[in-house]
């Protein structure tokens, strides 16, 4: 006997600004003026931060760095949409995130310049420790959200990924477990075409990312990763369903890595101008841009305004990380709770080295 | 004060009763710990008094199991996660080593991470294939956590009260070869048994031994075949970070010392103790500190498994021959 089992699984991509500036008025959600300019805003802001990190690195002020350019609509669309009662989970891409929720930049440079410090992330920003091995941090944002939702704390989390991420044992746990669950998170997976140097057709032979969430039990969409209103929207959407108590989304923002994985790697290696082209010009800031100022919400006086406003800002974050000192007895006093007699040994005896 | 005669898993059971009405921030979650109340029933009837919520079923995913509860001790809960057998810990090794440890010391103290991952430990009962290592020594190793391996049902509810109230994650290995083996008087009420404090079992002027979970009684065993020499016997109860000064104070007394564990040799937890005394009481010897302990194999099958456990013979040889030395 041969029997069939048919299931429904439809995966829909959205985009509400095209690469020119053109608008879907149907889809447009029509926010308001303050919160697009301060989108915008925090477009600029992670661009500018990324732009002086890379310099910095190349200076030799900076270790290895993650750059997030053309990942802004991706990055501060999301994070938009979050309220201020609700959790950020990123990877080690997400700055521009970070800033937006009102993390310090001379905070992230502190971690990009080696300090533990720059992982102490104020608690008002709701937002956890950026996490480097990939997709690890999907299981504690899943167990984070499910906690939440056992206290009834109406809250929504949005938990970052890769196309990388995809691949990896804790991406199935963590779908698998906040579908079971029906833990309010929002798994966001910018698929920015590349794992270092592995392309996306490497990690899945699946058509999509976003399907991948249908056997989890929950739906997945696709969003155009440059759009950020798309962006935007989609997790608003995703968030709110949540905290209804209807589970997670997976969304995969359609996106690119124009700059390298990290400092330390040439992607000359492995894709090509042509290519790099395309999504140059489908760059996220400058079609938000002419959104903007479509809507007369933008002036060349007042990006003009921005910049200089954002340039004060990051000169006085990296004056600020430069100037921060450590301290060497940092490394035994947070490992736990009450310093063990064996640590305080060494601890001790690396004093004796101190000059 | 009231006592009754407990087995292990009913300490254990008791205990985490008495922790989920204290608190209503600790949740169990695990496979098999709701309905059916955990193969070895560590977690009978807890489903029935605290609901689904708080006594979860999880998927079959190690890594799930530890990473969800990673976020539910972030969000503050007080999650106590069981992985079925010790041999089933290694797909979450990497949450553990990676994020558990490090939570705390890598934000500088912005998050901590108050979880204790329960399971069950050891040899000795015939089992599967990893259904009978001793993995203790992976954990030990990593800075950040802390061990605990009790030896019996008394030490196991005040050892596992303390684990859940610490802000720190805590691996709780429970010696599943006495599980049900013995029972001894344990105080009803709710009690705290210090972490990283050994226990004097017994006390002696000859000889130290040094050990910790089920070995503890293979020790005591050992003693009584030695009746004429006058042994001391520690049961270090938290592995790491552990009681050096118990240990050193000791051996100061005996000038004589063995270590005895089953897990695998080189790099065990023996060799830890072995240098301690070496830094700290090197001139008080009065012969090599010896080690017993499992050989450097691979936990063999059922068949096997008696010639690769120290057992009271292999015990009483190594203090004959420390003592002879």
């Amino acid at each position: 006997m041969v029997q069939e089992t048919t299931f429904e699984g439809k995966v829909e991509y959205f985009q509400i600004i095209d690469k020119d500036g053109n608008v879907d008025i149907a889809l447009d959600p029509d926010l308001p003026k303050d919160l697009l300019l301060r989108m915008f805003m925090g477009m600029k802001f992670a661009r500018a931060f990324d732009d002086k990190g890379l310099k910095l690195q190349r200076t030799g002020r900076m270790l290895t760095f993650a750059p997030l350019l053309g990942q802004e609509a991706s990055q501060i669309g999301s994070v938009a949409a979050l309220e201020k009662e609700d959790w950020l989970f990123p990877t080690y891409r997400e700055n521009g995130s970070y800033l937006y929720r009102g993390v310090s930049p001379s905070l992230l440079y502190r971690y990009w310049m080696g300090s533990e410090w720059g992982m102490c992330i104020p608690k008002e920003t709701n937002s956890y420790t950026m996490i480097i091995p990939i997709a690890e941090q999907l299981p504690h944002a899943v167990g984070f959200a499910w906690a939440a939702k056992l206290k009834k704390n109406p809250i929504g989390v949005l938990a970052y990924c890769g196309d990388g991420a995809t691949s990896e044992g804790d991406f199935h746990a963590a779908l698998n477990f906040g579908g079971v669950f029906k833990a309010p998170v929002v798994f966001f997976c910018q698929n920015n075409g590349y794992a270092i140097s592995v392309p996306r057709k490497r990690q899945t032979a699946s058509k999509t990312i976003a399907q991948k969430a249908l056997a989890y039990g929950f739906p997945g969409v696709q969003v155009d990763g440059n759009d950020i209103l798309a962006v935007y929207s989609e997790v608003k959407k995703a968030l709110d369903k949540g905290k209804r108590g209807e589970g997670p989304t997976l969304i995969e923002a359609l996106t690119y890595r124009m700059g390298p994985h990290t400092t330390a790697d040439d992607p000359t290696r492995y894709r090509t101008e042509e290519e790099v082209k395309y999504w140059k010009d489908r760059d996220p800031i400058k079609r938000f841009r002419i959104y903007l100022e479509n809507k007369t919400y933008l002036s060349r006086q007042l990006e003009e305004k921005m910049d200089k406003e954002i340039e004060e800002l990051i000169n006085k974050a990296v004056e600020e990380a430069e100037s921060k000192k450590e301290n060497p007895e940092d490394i035994f006093k947070y490992m736990y709770s009450t310093m063990p007699p064996h640590l305080m040994e060494q601890m001790k005896e690396m004093k004796q080295f101190l000059k | 004060m009231v006592t009754k005669k407990m087995n292990m898993i009913e300490a254990i059971n008791l205990c985490l009763h008495q922790e989920m009405e204290k608190n209503k921030d600790v949740v169990l979650l695990g496979e098999d710990v709701g309905v059916d109340g955990g193969v070895f029933r560590a977690t009978q009837g807890l489903y029935m008094a605290f609901g689904e919520d708080r006594v979860a079923d999880t998927p079959l995913c190690e890594t799930g199991i530890v990473g969800a509860a990673i976020g539910m001790a972030l969000y503050g809960l007080r999650p106590v996660a069981e992985i079925q057998f010790e041999g089933f810990t290694f797909p979450a090794f990497d949450q553990i080593l990676s994020h558990a440890a490090r939570i705390r010391t890598r934000s500088r103290g912005r998050f901590s991470c108050p979880l204790v991952i329960r399971s069950p430990y050891g040899g000795g009962v015939r089992a599967l294939e990893h259904h009978s290592d001793a993995p203790e020594t992976f954990y030990a190793h990593i800075p950040g956590l802390r061990v605990v391996i009790p030896s019996g049902p008394a030490d196991a509810k005040g050892l596992l009260a303390a684990s859940i109230s610490d802000p720190d994650p805590t691996i709780f290995f429970e010696p599943k070869k006495i599980y049900r083996s013995f029972k001894e008087d344990v105080e009803e009420e709710r009690y705290i048994t210090p972490l990283s404090e050994a226990k004097v079992v017994k006390e002696g002027e000859d000889i130290t031994i040094v050990s910790y979970g089920s070995m503890v009684r293979t020790c005591l065993e050992a003693c009584e075949l030695l009746e004429q020499t006058s042994i001391e016997l520690i049961d270090l109860r938290t592995i790491m970070p552990f009681d050096e000064n118990k240990v050193i104070q000791s051996v100061q007394k005996t000038g004589r010392c063995i270590v005895v564990h089953e897990a695998p040799r080189t790099l065990g937890l023996g060799a830890e103790i072995v240098a301690r005394i070496n830094e700290k009481a090197l001139l008080d010897l009065k012969a090599p500190v010896r080690r017993v302990t499992g050989y450097d194999v691979t936990t063999p099958l059922p068949k096997l498994e008696e010639f690769f456990y120290p057992t009271p013979d292999r015990i009483v040889h190594a203090i004959k021959e420390t003592m002879n030395f």
